[in-house]
């Protein structure tokens, strides 16, 4: 059950962080209509993290409170609950993927990083579709139909700006030299992910075909073999992390015990 | 001639019958309507910002996904209202520009700082909540495009004044840091609040051909009143006190009765002399100009798309 819990957590975290990057560009979009399209695909991305918050919470209660506190967290309050999961735990209690913290750069940099994450959380997912844990598999059913819009709008941003003005082609390739070293950590299968239906190289193929297609229609090209930034699963985190959950979990930490 | 169409259109005014983009109307119309539009779509988008300002830091996921669908819908409500206002023959580009060099006007308010989370909900209390007060009318605005409009702009700040509510319900409820917290906030933004409903009657220079053309249904001081009498009950639900030591029911007005405002703010802001003034105006335009090459990008990549198409047909 740790590693299924675990396993959530990881799910949860890379909605939660990504999510708050993606929100960072609310009311500083280049376009109006685009402002409002990754406004939107920040609710959806807060929305996943608390389904899988909500579930990993609910699987910690049923635990025998000794084993509860150790996978909540060192100074955790049970029962655990959303909230607690996303606000109370830190640096190094953290499952996300590196490549959700990295700070958002400018529009290329944020499109391609959507493209890139979401086309590997669209294979994921449905992967998780057969999940033994049916709960698990109605959050990746639900999740799809989200994941599927972003992996539509941010790959028209990767073809745009590919394929635009040569200053838009030469920032989205800066954006894929810049975030390349991470992407090799979205096939590295965490310890915990140990459900029968996960097939981690069957992702790397899927990904592999799909951004290379995409980049080849856009005129971009893959940088030659990179060192492979890796650790998150783990919670070793780059240094941009700490600011996030700092901010994010001011009011928490500030005000704590309080109902919102 | 031109007296005639003039008794048409006003005829059609006085019959409740709206004004359509393609009819004929008084030049000053179209420019009172373009004025007051883009400046209620601008009040929008920078309206955005305090608010925004919180997004990162709110208190628990719930208050996270609702504040982003909030200034989602804020986002949405300056689209459709610069797109009512490009019926009258004006481009949302030429709008930005009369935002970014000063020319345009937005709602003062937004040019106050949000200090702290209870500004979460008062903005949504009152500052929503006068807006309403202003827009409800504005439905009925004799100008179809931006009447329509404004019916789902109410609809959806209805929904933003009560989640203000609720976020000060439960702070109201909660810790004595919380409470004071919540105080604090409604003690700033009060006074500001009741700048948005503009000047005093005698010193608005447009309120009286406006309301001919029905473009507004109620002065200024009308609506001040009104949204005072409102906020007077609901203050007591939370347990809250307004800051004015004049507050109090005359029973004989049948309204409360309030204190002055204090009018050489209200204009030191207009002015941009404002705490936020420059930072919000500034926060737009590097957006707008950070954006310039997104947005050639898209335009050529469009071009060169419908290029191939016509070569492909």
């Amino acid at each position: 059950m740790k590693n299924e819990i675990d396993f959530l957590l990881h799910l949860a975290d890379n909605a939660l962080i990504i999510g708050h990057r993606n929100s960072e560009w609310c009311g500083h979009g280049p376009i109006l209509e685009q402002d409002i399209a990754i406004t939107n695909i920040a609710l959806d991305y807060i929305g996943q993290a608390r389904n899988f918050y909500q579930h990993a919470a609910e699987l910690i209660n049923q635990q025998p409170t000794n084993i509860s506190v150790t996978l909540t967290g060192n100074d955790m309050v049970l029962p655990a609950t959303e909230d607690s999961l996303a606000y109370l735990r830190d640096v190094r209690e953290f499952k996300n993927l590196l490549i959700t913290e990295i700070p958002n750069g400018d529009w290329a940099q944020t499109t391609l990083r959507l493209f890139l994450l979401s086309t590997f959380q669209l294979q994921l997912f449905t992967q998780l579709l057969q999940h033994s844990d049916t709960q698990v598999a109605a959050i990746a059913e639900k999740s799809i139909k989200e994941v599927s819009y972003h992996l539509k709008w941010s790959q028209d941003w990767v073809l745009r700006l590919g394929d635009g003005t040569e200053e838009s082609k030469q920032r989205m390739q800066t954006a894929i030299e810049n975030i390349w070293a991470y992407t090799g950590e979205l096939f590295i299968q965490p310890e915990f992910a140990t459900a029968a239906c996960l097939n981690y190289s069957a992702i790397q193929t899927a990904w592999n075909q799909k951004v290379s297609a995409v980049f080849e229609e856009a005129g971009l090209s893959i940088p030659p073999k990179t060192f492979v930034q890796k650790g998150g699963a783990n919670g070793m985190h780059t240094e941009h992390l700490g600011y996030i959950l700092a901010e994010m979990q001011y009011l928490q930490r500030a005000y704590p015990n309080s109902e919102w | 001639m031109e007296q005639n169409l003039e008794k048409i259109f006003q005829d059609k005014i006085d019959r409740e019958v709206r004004i359509e983009p393609k009819d004929w109307m008084p030049e000053k119309y179209r420019q009172t309507l373009i004025r007051q539009i883009s400046q209620h779509a601008h009040s929008e988008i920078i309206g955005m910002l305090p608010e925004g300002n919180w997004i990162t830091r709110a208190p628990s996921l719930r208050r996270k996904a609702i504040l982003l669908a909030k200034v989602q819908d804020e986002a949405g409500h300056g689209l459709y209202l610069y797109s009512a206002a490009e019926t009258l023959g004006i481009s949302r580009d030429q709008m930005y520009d009369q935002l970014h060099t000063g020319k345009a006007k937005y709602s003062s308010i937004f040019n106050y700082p949000s200090l702290s989370w209870a500004d979460m909900g008062v903005v949504g209390w009152l500052v929503d909540g006068a807006a309403i007060m202003n827009q409800v009318p504005l439905c009925r605005s004799s100008f179809g495009p931006y009447a329509r409009a404004m019916v789902r702009v109410c609809k959806e700040e209805s929904f933003h004044q009560r989640q203000g509510f609720e976020i000060l319900y439960v702070l109201s409820k909660g810790t004595e840091a919380q409470r004071k917290m919540a105080q604090d906030a409604i003690n700033r933004w009060w006074w500001p609040s009741l700048m948005m409903f503009g000047p005093k009657d005698d010193e608005s220079p447009n309120t009286i051909q406006s309301m001919k053309w029905k473009i507004k249904r109620f002065s200024n001081d009308e609506l001040r009143q009104k949204f005072v009498d409102v906020c007077a009950e609901q203050v007591k639900v939370l347990g809250f006190t307004l800051p004015d030591n004049d507050l109090k029911w005359n029973e004989e007005r049948g309204h409360y009765d309030f204190g002055a405002i204090n009018w050489d703010e209200f204009w030191q802001v207009v002015q941009g002399n404002g705490p936020c003034n420059k930072e919000r105006l500034d926060a737009r335009k590097k957006a707008w100009e950070e954006g310039a090459w997104v947005r050639d990008a898209a335009l050529a990549y469009a071009n060169k798309k419908a290029k191939q198409k016509q070569a492909a047909a």
